[in-house]
């Protein structure tokens, strides 16, 4: 990456270089509407494990999108399915099933893989 | 036993022992696999009344088919002639061979074969009769197999607009059924007309067929050609659609002695999913098709699950409404497998240590509004101010934040998940001391009253108005409007509610008729249980339901469910309201009177005539 002489917050920084795009396709293919996605955020607004916790399920599509897989497992335990982001979406993004197609692939040795790329 | 020997009974006898033993073998290890607490339920319910009325429900369902008479009467008498005929066939050629050889250890081939044993129609006392019977039975079934090949190609006289698609077994079977019949009338004519013997059917068409046929060496190979069919009937039965014959007699002795599916892939669903007849009468029921789904209807999920190729997709796309088992003949518990094999596609990973702890507030009544109330904040309004009118102590539980009642993990095969959120509701409810729950969805409802276990009485909203109603507690205004009310699924079918709130409707408007109604009302599209469907999908559904409902042209489309409600206000082309509203009388604030309406038309045919000139 060229330097420019000042630096950027690491924690600011997406990487399109180095994310890894695998996760998400593996999961579009099987959801093709996570793509719709415009981000409004009507899905967390309403989101019931949202008020309990920092769940949000706009974050982790953009997440998934981006292929910063890190935080996508904790993310994905906390939702209670009761499908509301789902039904307010403008979208018609399929909430539910995207989270289903994610937690299927969590036990597949594509996460394993990428799992190992984090921790090193 | 050699006296009756041929050759050409072998391929008979050996299909006949191998379906024997393959029986045998594959009912005792499904009774294995049933699992200890529902084998007790089998030793209890086995000499019982329960027992016989079993054998009664065989009779009617298995040989009589009364349910698919209920469908359709061609379909009944198409089903009906060839098992109930096959039936009666098979017990007086018993009979008639008993009563002849006077043997009662005489073997099962003779009596298959009785005309070519004895071609000459050996008089006993009530012979005469007893041919003409078997001549009766013979025509009653190839009537019902004339009807079945018509089927095949014109499904429509039949009441159904499609049939299912059949595998190689299939249709292996299926030939073979068909050639049995013909065959043996083949057979028992040529054998007639070379003794000149036979009724009214074999021994017509034997001397027909003597008249131009050579008779004498047509009639051996005719009956190795009859046993070859019976052979190969039996030999595929079980790899089959008809493995649903013997199956669906034991599922019906299993269900009455109390057997239920539970939530594992135990012996009992096993024997639901070998009782599906794949007849397809569910696939016009499923408004999968309307989705332009093929591949998921509950005919072929059931297949699939069989030959234990379900997929996600296949698992994860159906709507949990419930029709399809309004209108099963065989009555299997279609939805619960489909949520079984969910569980195993998914694993359950869901953690909910975030959940707080919350105080319950003292009442007599509380209301759980769930999650989709919050997003009809309508209903809620309207609840209370009925519940001001009527001067009930409730606790609105969950007006504010509250933790999912547990039903969507259910639905998605997370029932460990599911036990954490119970469990914390729970502990709020028996904690308020409140000795009744309401609440206003349907989906909560069956959760409530399946999972909660909670000891005090559990309504709907429908139930619990109409009460406060009928007490006189709550005065519903009087509206002069035509509503047309949809049954949710969860709340119809799911758990039989389908009076209470026509009657609240009733009580304060007209209800007007709809063409689906109550136990086959159509799903809104919404539905939680399929996580497939994608939303193109979804509003096919919801406009074949909106345009069943808004037939009668109703001022307002009033439904049960904040679900449906939410997915109704859509696309609906008139306001869409819970029955909680209509009975708060909030209705007026969507309805306009019809002067104002005229009002606003004169507006714009004034505006439009300027834009004119």
């Amino acid at each position: 990456m060229a330097t420019f002489g000042f630096s950027i917050l690491k924690d600011r920084q997406i990487d399109y270089d180095n994310n890894d795009h695998r996760l998400f396709r593996f999961i579009e293919e099987q959801e093709p509407s996570i793509r719709l996605c415009i981000g409004c955020g009507g899905c967390t607004a309403g989101c019931t494990a949202a008020g309990f916790t920092g769940f949000n399920y706009r974050k982790l599509n953009y997440l998934l999108m981006r292929g910063e897989t890190e935080h996508l497992q904790k993310g994905i335990q906390q939702c209670m399915l009761c499908g509301k982001c789902k039904l307010v979406c403008p979208r018609g993004v399929n909430t539910r099933n995207m989270i289903f197609a994610l937690k299927r692939a969590f036990k597949t040795p594509l996460w394993e893989e990428l799992q190992k790329k984090i921790n090193v | 036993m050699m006296k009756f020997y041929d050759p050409f009974i072998l391929p008979f006898v050996i299909g006949l022992y191998f379906i024997f033993a393959y029986l045998g073998i594959k009912f005792a290890v499904m009774l294995i696999r049933i699992g200890k607490p529902e084998r007790k339920k089998i030793a209890k319910g086995i000499f019982s009344v329960k027992t016989l009325s079993a054998v009664k429900e065989v009779f009617l369902e298995a040989l009589l088919h009364k349910r698919i008479f209920k469908v359709n009467p061609m379909l009944g008498y198409m089903h009906m002639s060839l098992a109930f005929g096959w039936f009666l066939l098979i017990l007086f050629g018993k009979i008639g061979t008993l009563s002849y050889s006077r043997d009662f250890f005489n073997p099962i081939h003779y009596a298959i074969f009785f005309k070519y044993f004895e071609p000459r129609d050996p008089a006993f006392f009530y012979s005469k009769t007893y041919f003409l019977l078997m001549d009766s039975f013979l025509l009653f079934i190839l009537s019902g197999l004339t009807l079945a090949i018509v089927k095949r190609f014109r499904t429509r006289i039949f009441g159904m607009k499609k049939t299912t698609r059949l595998r190689f077994f299939d249709r292996m079977a299926l030939t073979s059924l068909w050639l049995i019949f013909p065959f043996r009338l083949l057979a028992e004519s040529f054998t007639s007309g070379a003794f000149q013997s036979g009724h009214f059917l074999s021994g017509t068409l034997g001397s027909v067929f003597a008249g131009f046929l050579p008779v004498e060496n047509l009639m051996y190979p005719a009956w190795w050609a009859y046993s070859l069919a019976l052979g190969f009937f039996f030999v595929s039965l079980p790899f089959s659609r008809y493995m649903h014959i013997p199956t669906e007699m034991l599922l019906i002795f299993l269900r009455k002695w109390g057997l239920d599916t539970g939530t594992k892939m135990s012996g009992y669903a096993e024997a639901q999913v070998l009782s599906c007849s794949r007849c397809g009468i569910c696939i016009d029921n499923c408004q999968l098709k309307t989705a332009g789904e093929t591949q998921a209807n509950p005919v072929y999920f059931i297949q699939a699950l069989r030959n234990q190729q379900v997929n996600p997709a296949l698992a994860m796309n159906c709507l949990q409404c419930g029709r399809c088992e309004e209108i099963c003949p065989v009555k299997i518990d279609i939805r619960q497998l489909r949520l079984i094999t969910r569980q195993h596609l998914t694993p359950d990973q869901s953690d909910y240590h975030y959940l707080p702890v919350e105080q319950p507030v003292k009442a007599d009544v509380i209301f759980f509004g769930g999650c989709m109330t919050h997003l009809t904040p309508g209903i809620v309004a309207a609840m209370k101010k009925l519940v001001a009118e009527s001067g009930e102590k409730v606790w609105f539980m969950d007006e504010q934040e509250s933790v999912c009642c547990g039903r969507p993990q259910l639905l998605a095969g997370e029932a460990e998940s599911a036990m954490r959120l119970i469990e914390h509701n729970r502990q709020l409810i028996t904690g308020s001391g409140a000795k009744l729950l309401v609440t206003s969805c349907p989906i909560c409802l069956t959760v409530f009253v399946r999972e909660y276990n909670l000891g005090i009485e559990v309504l709907h909203h429908s139930q619990y108005l109409l009460r406060l109603t009928r007490s006189q507690k709550i005065r519903p205004k009087p509206a002069l409007l035509k509503i047309a009310y949809h049954d949710p699924c969860e709340l119809g079918r799911g758990n039989a509610i389908y009076e209470e709130p026509r009657q609240l409707i009733n009580s304060s408007a007209i209800l007007v008729k709809t063409k689906h109604e109550k136990q086959m009302s159509l799903c809104c599209g919404g539905s939680l249980g399929n996580l497939q469907l994608n939303a193109d999908q979804q509003n096919l559904i919801l406009d074949e339901t909106l345009q069943s409902l808004t037939a009668a042209n109703p001022d307002i489309i009033a439904t049960s469910c904040p679900l449906c409600k939410k997915t109704f206000q859509k696309s609906s082309p008139v306001p869409v309201l819970d029955i909680a509203e209509i009975a708060a009388g909030t209705w007026q604030h969507y309805i306009q009177p019809a002067s104002q309406n005229q009002e606003k038309a004169n507006i714009h045919e004034l505006a439009e005539n300027q834009l004119m000139n």
